[in-house]
């Protein structure tokens, strides 16, 4: 089986296991670490697949059922893989209160798909999130990563249709 | 490697000799809100600058802590001058080396937001805006685990505990169950191993208050927890930090590593047999998880589900072993009571709830931000003169306390003093301590179905009230608020939140009826215009009928 693969071989495969593996050590690969192991599977890898959960089952010595359960109870994980570029709108209360919804329809409107999906050629993804904690800011978006605040739904969109343009013409 | 009282001294003196020779010190905010606006950017440019002028020598700039009002970030605090500078852009930072000395650079001048910073009284937020978050040094400069030296060298632990139950600080994480009973009971449970857990799963959407301790004075949480432990017995500590908040958690992972380097973490704290050390632990974004025993689940690496109580953490905690959990505020208040004994802090604020709180402000209202007020302070004070009133000259319809567990609160009872007692009789609750003001152009029905929604899809699905109560009850605010409601909702509505309130097994499933319950008392017109006359008072949501113009 895929998933029995040892430590090494699953380095050699892909040099990114190192730091998983590594985060396995540090907590003596005892079954505590799951969630810990898949905040690293997925902060190197952008998403949680079939395989890696396996793996991490079998070096944790945990069910898969048991990984399974935990990577679809909690919202930071995803199974799918991320679109080139995020878009992360916060629905905290303040964010909601300051016109969140707004944002989330015309973006739904602009480029038909709403919290959670990624366009079909894989090139933007929206998330909403629960709260940014930057509710002095709202409402919040972020950018690949990079938080604005006080966003209006056309700013929001000009930014997003500028990663479509950049991307075509390289 | 052991640290002693004289090591402390000799850091804080050599710190302080530091600063001797400094004229002028440009404190720049480098909390998550201010840093989203550019303040990185802002601080390294004023550093380049102070270095190319050749003012190193009595300039500092330096990076500090949530300043507070992150409604006009990148703030600046200038001392001795004492002046603040407002969304501070990197082509203002000329002119304000060219001021310093001289008058303040009177574009950027916040001063018309004086009542925001001269109204709170800071405990926990002392250090906010004064020590760099990134350096021990310039926390033990500014007195910083001295309160752990005395707590371990001239106190006993249970002389530490009695302290704690004087000042009569309560849970800051919203039950406000009193700090004092909870360490007596973990520090009597009889077993050799414990832990102590510092409850930083801020998941309430408006609250932002742990997250700027953490990320401005993660020393603070440090010693509180390190005291704690020392006072129940444990010799370790997990934090259970949100991933959602990566600069916290660089910050307390820097903060820890300082600390071990140091030696006010690790074995023999002090030249005494305490041992202690603190692991960061990442959430995943479930809002349950701030739920004690769902918290406990998932630092063991599995679902976070809640399990019923008792036995109580205390006694039965993680894995099995009795555990001490904490709010990150309850940790921060800790140094200062064994610094300055309980009695001092049981002076600040009213008969039960005593000390300070610090509030989240956010929503319609001028100067978003962090505050803190002593216990009784009206919410009146707290939203027309701290958070400067209703932007665009509207009036205010609401505030809402304690975020989806809370409730909201009508003008009527504007003048009421915030603590534990007065909320609850309100029928919302003090909760982690975000405020939300909204004004007339908010539904409240809508923000009902908001916080509805919201424990709809966090509720774990483990007893069956929340998983499908939340739901129904999720259901019948769509259908008022799009037009489709008939006159039988509301005491269904009421039959309902009854039920989930009484039945439902944690926290989260008890209090999610609260929003619904509160709108309703407070609101019901509203409610009746949806389902009767086919529209939404405040013009939010679109009930099929005649929208009326607003």
């Amino acid at each position: 089986m895929e998933a029995k693969v040892g430590a090494k071989t699953k380095e050699a495969q892909d040099t990114r296991w190192r730091f998983v593996n590594r985060t396995m050590r540090l907590h003596g690969n005892a079954p505590h670490a799951l969630i810990e192991t898949l905040h690293s599977v997925q902060e190197h890898f952008g998403f949680l697949d079939t395989d890696s959960l396996k793996y991490v089952a079998n070096a944790l010595h945990v069910p898969l059922s048991l990984v399974y359960g935990v990577a679809t109870f909690y919202h930071y994980f995803t199974l799918k893989p991320p679109g080139d570029h995020t878009c992360v709108v916060c629905k905290g209360t303040a964010c909601y209160i300051g016109g969140a919804a707004t944002i989330l329809n015309t973006f739904e409107d602009e480029f038909g798909i709403g919290p959670g999906e990624t366009t079909s050629d894989g090139k933007i993804s929206l998330v909403t999130a629960r709260c940014l904690g930057s509710c002095g800011l709202a409402p919040a978006v972020v950018f690949d990563g990079e938080v604005k605040g006080r966003m209006k739904a056309d700013e929001v969109l000009e930014k997003v249709r500028r990663w479509t343009e950049n991307d075509t013409n390289v | 490697m052991t640290l002693t009282f004289e090591d402390l001294q000799q850091i804080a003196k050599i710190e302080k000799d530091k600063q001797e020779g400094i004229k002028y010190q440009i404190n720049v905010c480098v909390a998550a809100g201010c840093l989203s606006c550019q303040s990185g950017v802002v601080k390294e440019s004023l550093e380049r600058e102070v270095n190319r002028r050749g003012l190193e020598n009595w300039t500092r700039v330096k990076g500090v802590g949530c300043l507070g009002l992150c409604a006009v970030g990148p703030l600046l605090y200038l001392e001795p001058d004492g002046v603040y500078y407002q969304g501070v852009q990197v082509s203002d930072v000329s002119e304000i080396l060219d001021s310093l000395g001289g008058s303040p650079v009177s574009r950027l001048d916040c001063s018309s937001h004086l009542p925001f910073f001269k109204r709170q009284q800071k405990i926990v937020l002392e250090n906010c805006g004064k020590v760099d978050p990134e350096s021990i040094e310039d926390y033990i400069a500014e007195g910083g685990y001295q309160a752990l030296y005395t707590a371990l060298r001239a106190m006993t632990p249970n002389e530490v505990i009695d302290d704690v139950a004087t000042s009569g600080l309560r849970g800051r994480g919203g039950a406000g169950f009193p700090t004092g009973l909870k360490w007596t009971a973990v520090s009597k449970a009889f077993n050799k191993t414990k832990f102590v857990i510092c409850n930083a799963d801020e998941g309430d959407p408006g609250a932002f208050m742990d997250r700027s301790v953490l990320e401005s004075d993660p020393h603070r949480v440090i010693e509180g927890m390190a005291i704690a432990g020392a006072a129940v017995g444990a010799t370790n500590g997990f934090i259970y930090v949100r991933a959602e908040y990566p600069l916290a958690v660089r910050r307390l992972r820097h903060a820890i590593a300082q600390a071990e380097r140091l030696g006010v973490l690790g074995k023999n704290v002090f030249n005494t047999t305490f041992d202690f050390e603190i692991k960061v632990r990442l959430g995943a974004g479930a809002f349950v998880c701030g739920e004690e025993t769902a918290l406990i689940a998932s630092i063991e690496g599995r679902r976070g589900t809640p399990r019923p109580r008792p036995p109580f953490p205390a006694e039965f905690g993680l894995w099995g072993f009795p555990t001490l959990i904490n709010n990150v505020e309850t940790f921060a208040n800790i140094p200062p009571i064994i610094r300055n004994g309980g009695d001092w802090f049981a002076e600040i604020g009213t008969e039960k709830s005593k000390g300070t709180k610090v509030f989240a402000l956010a929503g319609r209202v001028n100067n978003t931000g962090l505050i803190e007020v002593p216990m009784g302070t009206p919410l009146r004070d707290i939203v027309f003169d701290i958070g400067g009133g209703i932007p665009e000259n509207r009036r205010f319809k609401a505030v809402q306390t304690g975020g989806p567990s809370g409730g909201c609160i009508p003008e009527q009872f504007l003048d009421m003093p915030v603590d534990y007692e007065s909320l609850a009789k309100v029928g919302s609750i003090m909760g982690s301590g975000g405020l939300i003001i909204m004004d007339e152009t908010s539904c409240m029905v809508d923000v009902a179905k908001f916080f509805m929604e919201f424990c709809m899809s966090e509720s774990c699905g483990k007893c069956v009230p929340c998983r499908v109560g939340t739901t129904q009850i999720y259901n019948l605010l769509s259908s008022i608020t799009n037009g489709t409601g008939k006159s039988a909702d509301i005491p269904n509505l009421e039959e309902l939140c009854d039920l989930v309130k009484n039945t439902s097994l944690c926290g989260l499933g008890q209090t999610s009826p609260n929003p619904v319950m509160s709108t309703l008392r407070y609101f019901r017109d509203e409610y009746e215009a949806h389902i009767h006359d086919k529209t939404c008072p405040a013009g939010a949501c679109n009930c099929g009928g005649s929208k009326e113009a607003k």
